[in-house]
């Protein structure tokens, strides 16, 4: 009875919308990350040429991909350093 | 010179050809020329959704193989004048049609008529891209469920990756009551997830299934709720700027009454 009233009286917020809403919000950062071979390749050249102006890093162990949790889906790059250039270092 | 609209979804069975035969005969009823052609190779449907599955005589593939000619096939719509089909083959299979064939077909449709609709198959093999293949604008179909806003974001993906550019928004079977009481997705929520503009929203409608187990489109139903959706999208697709109508009379005296003092 009394969810019957919060649902008279609380307008949207009770409802199995949400869920809805939230799951498909979700699935959809999955489904549209699911980025090509090739996509990825590209971005690994650009992210190199502008990590490349500031630091020197390890070409050959550079790894970039897409990380799927049960929450979210980041984009993980694990970029060795060989050493930082100089003008990195004035920077800093 | 007319113009080419696909009519797609992702998911079958949300009203793809139901809102290819009502946004036809809408846009027929206010005396343009229109031709619906049923891309759905093997498994055709928009002949009997129009009821006119007694007067099949050639297809589209008849045409594309070049059985006979493309004027043979039309199906001349008696009640709208205006109203022509280009019914889909029932006994072949998609592969009997290529996108080039498709693109010629629509090239040559064009020529002849304001408005060449294509309704789509479900799904997003070969027949889906045949159907896209001609088309210059696209028509995106959904329901407010999770897996049909789901197909409905990939096909939205998939038209702007073969520059279908723009593609709009139809919400079919929304059911006010279940809106207002937070059980079904609003519009809001599915514009904001799938971020395209808004065409039309149908509400859920029986008069819809009593249309079709006559043969009879919706839009010509001057007190069908779904028939007036119907005809504001066929307005806006000629350009003019009708306001979303109001689900009020939908929601029965209590829900009128939870929106007046402000519960809904």
């Amino acid at each position: 009875m009394f969810s019957f009233l919060a649902r008279w009286f609380g307008k949207e917020d009770a409802g199995s919308k949400h869920v809805a809403k939230e799951r498909l919000r979700l699935v959809l950062v999955h489904d549209r990350a699911s980025v090509s071979p090739q996509l990825l390749q590209v971005l690994k050249e650009d992210l190199l040429k502008v990590i490349s102006n500031y630091i020197e890093v390890d070409e050959n162990r550079l790894e970039v991909q897409i990380d799927r949790t049960e929450n979210a889906v980041a984009l993980v790059a694990s970029i060795p350093i060989k050493r930082l250039k100089r003008l990195a270092k004035s920077l800093a | 010179m007319g113009e080419v609209i696909v009519v797609t979804s992702g998911k079958g069975g949300v009203g793809k050809t139901t809102a290819t035969a009502n946004i036809g005969a809408g846009l027929a009823m206010l005396g343009h020329k229109v031709v619906l052609v049923d891309a759905d190779i093997g498994l055709r449907n928009l002949d009997v959704i129009l009821g006119l599955e007694n007067r099949i005589v050639y297809d589209l593939v008849d045409v594309t193989q070049g059985n006979c000619r493309l004027r043979q096939a039309l199906i001349r719509d008696k009640r709208f004048e205006g109203l022509h089909l280009l019914p889909a083959a029932q006994t072949k299979d998609k592969t009997a049609v290529s996108p080039e064939q498709m693109r010629e077909l629509c090239g040559e449709l064009k020529e002849m008529f304001e408005y060449v609709i294509v309704d789509s198959p479900a799904g997003i093999e070969q027949g889906f891209r045949n159907a896209i293949a001609g088309a210059e604008k696209a028509i995106v179909i959904t329901t407010p469920e999770v897996a049909a806003v789901r197909d409905a974001d990939r096909v939205i993906g998939l038209l702007e990756a073969a520059e279908l550019n723009d593609p709009k928004l139809v919400v079919n079977r929304l059911r006010p009551r279940m809106v207002q009481r937070g059980d079904m997705m609003n519009i809001d929520d599915i514009i904001d997830i799938l971020a395209i503009d808004l065409l039309g929203v149908i509400p859920e409608d029986e008069q819809i299934i009593i249309s079709t187990n006559r043969g009879e489109t919706v839009v010509q139903e001057d007190r069908s709720f779904a028939g007036q959706a119907f005809r504001n999208i066929v307005w806006r697709i000629l350009g003019e700027p009708v306001p979303l109508m109001s689900f009020d009379r939908e929601l029965g005296f209590f829900g009128r009454l939870r929106r007046l003092v402000g519960l809904g």
